[in-house]
């Protein structure tokens, strides 16, 4: 009740009126608000820290290049959610069309050249994100329904495509070696991907009108933003950045496996985002933001992995981590709104 | 009432505008002229349909029937980036502002100015040229960096009035511009309207609750009752009185048959 009446006042009464108790705790809150991204560095690193005092092997070379390795997909996949989720949508399929594009490349590549498959295969993804987009935004069916449908539906295709058993990965060619070839080739995608995903979103038209998109559908479409081409692009470049990492991902680990990428792989981008400070609602968040969120369930799953520490715990962990973040975003969104810079 | 005769120097005809929603026929028929350089007052009760025509005519909605011109083209227009394409820019009643972004950002709203031929946003350009378009208007704002969620409502409705004023529209349409205001941030928009008809460069629509106002920089007054323009008059052929006794009339009329 108390609570609730500090936010409806104004600043200026806060200030005055306020106890320094809630304003302090405010002014943390907004501080940490206002620097989500350094807010979620610090957390990796410290983590980082943690897990290398509580074990020299933390920061070994092997171990680096399997946190790279186990982190870099998610964090492509949650650059395209970033993007999705600002414009007030999301895609659960991403994560099938991960393990969809290696297997159009597979099928492709008897027809044509390896980088013609690769292209063709990209096309294909984004084809479905076309088709979740138009979905979603001329048959107004909410996202979450629509890619809850593709998710299935390419779960299904997936195995059928492959009669169930995992196909041989493309032979090793020169792109093959740039795409997935070194230990840190993924890794390296996945930082360049992000660097132009944030330009992409701050420095651009598109960026700008993603967020006028979420924060306010009827007045963007009124200012004249095509707001249902901006959906569809960001459902058709979540899709294709997914084709990209599940190619990756194939070469990585040489196979085509119709059960790769799923469910799993998407829900960890969303918390990634999450966590990261992208609001689930639309109208705010950052791809730096989701990246390091990345990097903290990937450094949190590998570090409790090398204390003995098992999977059914790290979810319990992740899910914690979730909701905390989950809460952090709506009680400083709450206080964001009540007017405080 | 008979519909008006086209004239030469109309910039803008709405001939026979019917709009539907379902079963409520919003605009029935309706039949709107706007000549070139003049103020046009739209008054009107709530719910008459005059945001209904507003966005029409920006390319907003599309009509069920009925035929827009603009300088004696018939058009047709099937996007706002279309209508504003061709001159035509909108202060809507809900100011189509999105909270989430700077005060610089929403003034430049889908007209954004870019490092051509880069794609990346010029800011700088932008938050000079937004300064200057508030001073210009006598407008404070504590920052033109804060998001507009933080902005009073007063605020809020000049950046709206700013961005499409400033952006050499031949067309301006003001649905209801003053509604927000203090008397003396009213008074200032009024003087802005004032000025842009002086210069005689753009024709405006002016949607407004308030007579008086309405009557203080208008040419012309046109109410829409019923879905169809009820009354036309030269602004200084009329009065607050007898616009106020037209829009009541109704309302009695309405009471004693129901
Ligand atoms: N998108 C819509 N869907 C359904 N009905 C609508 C829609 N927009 C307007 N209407 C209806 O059309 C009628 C005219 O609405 P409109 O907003 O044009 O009125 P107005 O004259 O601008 O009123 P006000 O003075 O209150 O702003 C109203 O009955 C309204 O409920
Ligand atoms: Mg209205």
């Amino acid at each position: 009740m108390a609570k609730q009446a500090t936010d409806e006042i104004s600043t200026a009464d806060r200030v005055d009126a306020g106890g320094p108790r809630t304003d302090g705790v405010a002014r943390l809150a907004t501080a940490l608000w206002r620097r989500r991204e350094a807010s979620i560095a610090l957390v990796a690193i410290l983590l980082l820290l943690y897990f290398q005092s509580s074990n020299d092997a933390f920061l070994s070379q092997g171990n680096i290049r399997g946190l790279a390795q186990s982190g870099y997909a998610t964090a492509i996949i949650a650059c395209g959610l970033v993007m999705l989720l600002i414009c007030g949508e999301i895609d659960l399929s991403v994560g099938s069309v991960m393990g969809f594009a290696p297997i159009i490349v597979y099928l492709a590549d008897q027809e044509f050249v390896f980088p013609i498959a690769v292209v063709v295969a990209l096309l294909v993804t984004s084809l479905v994100g076309l088709l979740n987009g138009v979905i979603t935004v001329y048959l107004r069916v909410p996202s979450f329904v629509t890619t809850l449908g593709t998710l299935f539906l390419l779960t299904g295709l997936n195995v059928t495509l492959t009669d169930g058993f995992p196909k041989p990965a493309p032979e090793e060619s020169g792109l093959t070696r740039i795409l997935g070839g070194g230990a840190f080739s993924g890794i390296a995608w996945a930082l360049i991907i992000v660097v132009l995903m944030h330009l992409l979103l701050t420095r651009t038209r598109w960026g700008l009108h993603t967020f006028a998109v979420g924060g306010n559908l009827v007045g963007a479409s009124e200012a004249g933003v095509r707001v249902n081409r901006v959906k569809i692009g960001n459902f058709m470049l979540c899709s294709a950045l997914g084709g990209f990492a599940g190619i990756m991902e194939a070469i990585r680990i040489n196979s085509v496996d119709p059960l790769a990428g799923g469910p799993n792989v998407m829900f960890l981008a969303v918390s990634a985002a999450v966590i990261g400070g992208t609001a689930l609602a639309g109208g705010a968040g950052t791809i730096i933001g989701a990246f390091f969120g990345t990097a903290v369930l990937a450094i949190l799953r590998n570090g409790f992995t090398l204390q003995g520490v098992s999977a059914n715990t790290f979810n319990i962990i992740l899910g914690i981590s979730i909701l905390v973040a989950m809460t952090l975003n709506v009680y400083v969104g709450r206080l964001r709104r009540s007017g405080k810079t | 009432m008979t519909p008006p005769e086209p004239e030469d120097n109309d910039i803008l005809r709405a001939e026979n505008i019917v709009k539907r929603f379902g079963a409520l026929t919003a605009l029935d028929g309706v039949t709107l002229h706007l000549r070139k350089g003049e103020v046009l007052g739209l008054i009107g009760d709530n719910g008459a349909g005059k945001s209904t025509l507003i966005k029409i005519i920006t390319g907003y909605h599309r009509p069920d029937s009925g035929t827009l011109s603009i300088e004696g083209q018939d058009v047709q227009l099937k996007s706002v980036s279309q209508a504003r394409g061709l001159g035509i820019e909108t202060v809507f009643q809900d100011l189509a502002l999105v909270n989430e972004l700077s005060v610089f950002h929403n003034m430049f709203l889908n007209s954004e100015v870019t490092f051509k031929p880069l794609p990346f946003l010029n800011n700088r350009e932008m938050k000079k040229r937004t300064r200057k378009y508030l001073e210009d208007m006598g407008v404070k704002i504590q920052s033109i960096d804060v998001e507009v969620a933080q902005l009073s409502g007063g605020q809020r409705q000049a950046i709206a009035v700013a961005r499409s004023v400033y952006s050499d529209a031949k067309i301006l349409l003001l649905d209801e511009p003053l509604a927000a205001m203090g008397a003396k941030e009213g008074a200032m928009i009024l003087d802005l309207v004032q000025r842009l008809k002086e210069k005689r460069e753009v024709s405006i629509i002016l949607i407004a609750h308030n007579y008086a106002q309405v009557l203080e920089v208008c040419d012309r007054v046109n109410l829409l009752q019923h879905g169809k323009i009820a009354y036309d008059e030269k602004a200084s052929s009329t009065s607050i009185e007898e616009l106020t006794e037209l829009v009541v009339a109704e309302y009695r009329k309405a009471r004693e048959t129901a």
